[in-house]
């Protein structure tokens, strides 16, 4: 068992632990988590640097037989990409059982959950099989069901309900896609995918449907507009160590599995329907904007944010070009980093002062000086402000959709989704006067600030979200070698 | 004579009727159990040693033993031990009838296990009736109006089935003279074109052969005859009558039935059909139950509805490809409803109510019954890492392969419908308060069963090719 097979399956065996182990105590199954955390991401920043930028292909692989009479392989192996987000799920995972270190309602069962999930969206992440990659992708409706539904907050079962019929639904028509892809091609290894291509194969369905009935799934993950109304009411209602994966890493496997399937394998239909794609990139950017203005949960607000940002991806991959791909990826990288720690703050922020509600706060940065900075600090990386990764990130993806020629209509789409960038200013500088600047009001004044542990895991978020804006390099350069063979499909 | 064919039915049937002779004797609870038990291991002992390399045509071809036959001969021992032992959870129900039910099991048991290996029109009607009658009395058992009720709508709807089925073997027979599986499809390749009566004879064999998988529209016992049997009867039924049913619907029709193509790629698209409604009716019909007995028959039909999928996957390509997945399916299935029914066994003695808002809070009260329901249901919705998903991915792989593309979409859309009424079991299990708190506990046989099968749910889940090995490598029906 490789290195990488390690990372994925650490956490599970966690959760398995303490799941088995009879009469466990609280504090011997925080122990496990923390340490079922720690080491993937111990490993996965060994990966990271251990991962050769100038080798081509995928790496750290590991591969077996599964079902032979189906040619389905248990094979993970990342490339630049995969290994981002990689090492972005681990972080978070360990984050969040930081973040849920003082849970008192059955902490067995929430920490067993959470990291099953985490195993789940690794192997997403890392899976170079198809059919492996949907069992992952199936997999995490499970922990997320129940980690919404006992832990969270306000109408929590229905929303966790609500999730796993989207997911679901979603994930129907994946399935027939993968279907189809497989009679097509013979096989679910990707690799293998890649290299033969689909052009000449007889085809069980038109590739066009099968590009469409794959990118439902993604897309109602990712989430695309219309397909997104799931997203406000789980992140809403979650707990805030779910609210973190969730927005943090597991949207990000919508975008990552049409980085991977939809455009790598679907050349041609994804040059056709770009501006499809790019129209409800711009809306998902618009509209989900527009509505985050209207917000008055903290929660809520952060969770419509993540709907226009993911529009972002959505816009930089059907860009179809280096640049435009370059941003998706980052954008997806920097999202989370930086959902993640705004999901963080507002977990402090609510379990210390008891209140959700944006108006009812008032000139906290007095009372909390240091959750202020750590807002400020999240806020502008929200808004795309230079030395953030998120203007990098933007930035790239703006370039690169302007400059889509081979997209009819982008320059368009381009220019009505920079009003994207206009209201992520407009609801982050409210937000952020109303809840820390003002007068500061008297009821919040015993409230603490941050605790030593809660500085830690945001000063690791912060130092993610300024390391990739000031020294992009060090995301781009392992990207590089994934994005470029995809890219040159389409002309550079 | 072969005799020796068919020693495991015959050391079943025998073990029957020494039960009762025993009862007569001695009247004892655990005796009847191990002789009964007995029986079924002496026979999964004579299916696994025997010499079976002559295969087909045994008794003048009134049976066959063939890969088919053997794996489903194991499986349906495997369940029927499985029942037997978890029915002894509800031994306070049925004390006074305990060495009956014991043996009506057993009688039900031969019949099944004729059921799959029948290749003969006559031994498939006699196969059958012994089955069903066998499960008439049984489902009768607890004597008050709802299980009386339920005996009566069974044998009622049953004897009609049974009838149209026997007319359409009639026509089958006045078409092809012929009452041999073998024989009716030498038959059939010599006609110039397939005659009416020989149709409409197909059409009413298969209406009486749906009734007892219950596919729709001859679903509408299950409900009510699954709500007031005893609940082994129930697991009995779905989990193991199902599967028989199932089972001879594959085997007479791609025997008899699979020449010319276009024959059978006509029942296949029938199938298919009959497969969409089926699974769909099931589904919806389930969204809005709230006995849990009820919910599970229909949940038991929607699965109906799938494995119909793989039979008409074994029209539509004259039976070469299909038969391992539908084979994987029915084990997995089985497994499924074994861990769900012994654990409602207990779970509904105890509160002594059917309803799912009993199950609220059972998470707290026995945390270990609540993660094997839940391995059960998650089963029975096709989440990985589960044998229920590798089962629907097998027989969707098949049938998309054979240009049924239409009929998955519809599943897999299925498939999410049904996640919603699965969810709202464990919704209650997970989060609601129960009436009452105070620890639960599984029960010996119960237990037993539930944690073996929900074990092998996940086992075949992570590693399905153990299985998928076996029927892959059974000789199969030979059309």
């Amino acid at each position: 068992m490789g290195i990488l097979s390690l990372t994925i399956f650490l956490p599970a065996l966690g959760a398995l632990l303490i799941g088995a182990i009879p009469g466990l105590g609280a504090r011997f199954s925080r122990l496990i988590a923390l340490a079922a955390a720690a080491l993937p991401l111990c490993l996965s920043v060994y990966m990271f640097a251990a991962y050769d930028p100038a080798a081509a292909g995928f790496q750290f692989e590991d591969m077996f037989r599964w079902i032979p009479s189906i040619n389905a392989g248990y094979h993970v192996g990342v490339d630049g990409l995969s290994l981002l987000l990689v090492l972005l799920t681990s972080l978070l995972g360990f984050i969040s059982v930081l973040v849920s270190l003082k849970t008192e309602h059955r902490p067995r069962a929430f920490f067993a959950w959470l990291l099953l999930l985490e195993t789940s969206i690794l192997g997403v992440f890392s899976s170079l099989d198809l059919l492996l990659f949907f069992v992952f992708w199936e997999i995490e409706v499970i922990p997320m069901y129940f980690l919404i539904s006992n832990w969270g907050s306000g109408r929590k079962e229905y929303s966790a309900l609500k999730y796993v019929l989207y997911t679901l639904f979603g994930s129907a028509f994946m399935l027939a896609g993968i279907m189809g892809l497989y009679f097509t091609a013979g096989t679910f290894n990707l690799p293998e995918l890649y290299q033969a291509g689909l052009g000449l194969a007889a085809q069980s369905l038109p590739l066009a449907a099968m590009f469409f009935l794959l990118i439902i799934g993604f897309a109602v993950k990712l989430p695309v507009f219309p397909l997104h109304t799931w997203l406000p009411d789980a992140h809403t209602d979650a707990p805030t160590a779910a609210s973190i994966m969730l927005a943090g890493s597991l949207i990000k496997m919508g975008g990552y599995g049409i980085f991977r399937i939809c455009l790598g394998l679907f050349p041609d239909q994804a040059a056709h329907f770009a501006p499809l794609f790019m129209a409800l990139a711009m809306v998902s950017i618009v509209y989900g904007g527009a509505i985050t203005l209207r917000q008055t949960d903290i929660k809520r607000l952060i969770a419509y944010s993540s709907v226009s940002h993911m529009g972002f991806v959505l816009l930089g991959l059907f860009s179809l070009n280096y640049i435009g791909l370059t941003g998706a990826c980052l954008q997806l990288v920097s999202h989370g980093l930086i959902t993640g720690l705004l999901f963080a703050g507002a977990g402090i922020l609510m379990h210390n002062t008891h209140e959700r509600h944006i108006k009812k706060f008032g000139g906290l940065a007095r009372q909390m000086p240091v959750l202020a900075g750590v807002f400020t600090i999240a806020s502008i990386g929200a808004m795309g402000v230079p030395g953030t990764s998120g203007f990098i990130a933007e930035v790239s993806v703006f370039l690169g959709a302007f400059s889509a020629g081979s997209v009819t209509g982008s320059m368009m789409f381009t220019i009505i989704s920079l009003t994207g960038i206009l209201l992520a200013a407009a609801y982050m500088l409210t937000t952020l006067l109303k809840v820390f600047f003002g007068p500061a009001k008297t009821v919040f004044d015993s409230v603490a600030d941050l605790s030593r542990l809660e500085k830690f895991y945001c000063s690791l978020l912060i130092a993610g979200i300024f390391l990739i804006g000031l020294y992009p390099a060090v995301a781009t350069d392992v990207l590089e070698p994934a994005i470029a063979p995809l890219a040159s499909l389409w002309g550079g | 004579m072969n005799w020796h064919f068919i020693l495991p039915e015959i050391s079943i049937a025998v073990s029957a009727v020494a039960v009762i002779l025993a009862d007569i004797a001695k009247p004892n609870r655990w005796l009847s159990s191990t002789i009964a038990v007995a029986g079924i291991v002496t026979a999964a002992v004579f299916s696994f040693t025997g010499d079976y390399s002559q295969t087909a045509g045994v008794f003048n071809g009134m049976l066959t033993i063939d890969g088919w036959s053997q794996f489903l001969r194991l499986l349906l021992l495997g369940v029927s031990l499985g029942v037997l032992v978890a029915s002894t959870g509800y031994y306070q129900k049925l004390e006074y009838v305990w060495a009956e039910f014991n043996a009506l099991s057993l009688f039900a048991l031969t019949g099944m296990l004729l059921m799959c290996g029948a290749s003969d029109l006559i031994s498939a009607f006699i196969a059958i009736e012994i089955t069903a009658i066998s499960f008439f009395i049984m489902v009768g058992m607890l004597k008050d109006a709802r299980s009386s009720e339920a005996s009566l709508k069974m044998m009622l709807t049953g004897g009609i089935a049974s009838a149209i089925m026997l007319y359409g073997m009639a026509l089958v027979f006045g078409a092809t003279a012929g009452t041999r599986l073998d024989a009716i499809s030498l038959a059939i390749a010599g006609m110039p074109d397939s005659s009416a009566g020989l149709l409409l004879g197909m059409f009413f064999l298969l209406a009486g052969l749906l009734f007892e998988a219950a596919a729709v529209p001859f679903h509408m016992w299950a409900p009510d005859t699954y709500e007031g049997a005893p609940t082994p009867v129930t697991l009995y039924l779905s989990a193991a009558s199902k599967i028989a049913g199932i089972a001879i619907i594959a085997r007479v029709f791609t025997t008899a039935f699979s020449q010319p193509q276009n024959l059978s790629a006509d029942w296949g698209v029938v199938a298919a059909v009959i497969s969409a409604l089926t699974m769909t009716l099931g589904n919806v019909l389930a969204l809005s139950q709230t006995n849990i007995k009820r919910l599970l028959a229909y949940s038991g039909i929607a699965h109906t509805g799938y494995m119909l999928i793989g039979i008409s996957v074994l029209g539509l390509s004259q039976g070469s490809a299909g038969q391992a997945s539908l084979l994987f399916y029915m084990a997995a299935f089985t497994l499924a409803e074994l861990t769900v029914f012994s654990m409602v066994i207990v779970i509904t003695r105890h509160l002594k109510t059917d309803e799912i808002s009993g199950f609220a809070g059972l998470s707290r009260r026995s945390p270990l019954m609540f993660a094997l329901l839940s391995v059960g249901l998650f089963s029975l919705t096709g989440l990985p890492p589960t044998a229920g998903f590798m089962a629907k991915l097998f027989i969707f792989t098949g049938a998309v392969q054979h240009g049924l593309m239409w009929l998955i979409i519809i599943a897999v859309l299925n498939t999410v419908v049904s996640a919603y009424y699965y969810l709202r079991i464990i919704k209650a299990m997970w989060l609601d308060e129960p009436a009452e708190t105070g620890e639960m506990k599984p029960g010996r046989g119960t237990g037993v069963v539930a944690v073996v099968s929900a074990a092998a749910i996940l086992l075949l889940g992570i590693a399905p090719y153990l299985l998928l090995k076996l029927a892959e490598s059974s000789l199969l029906i030979q059309p």
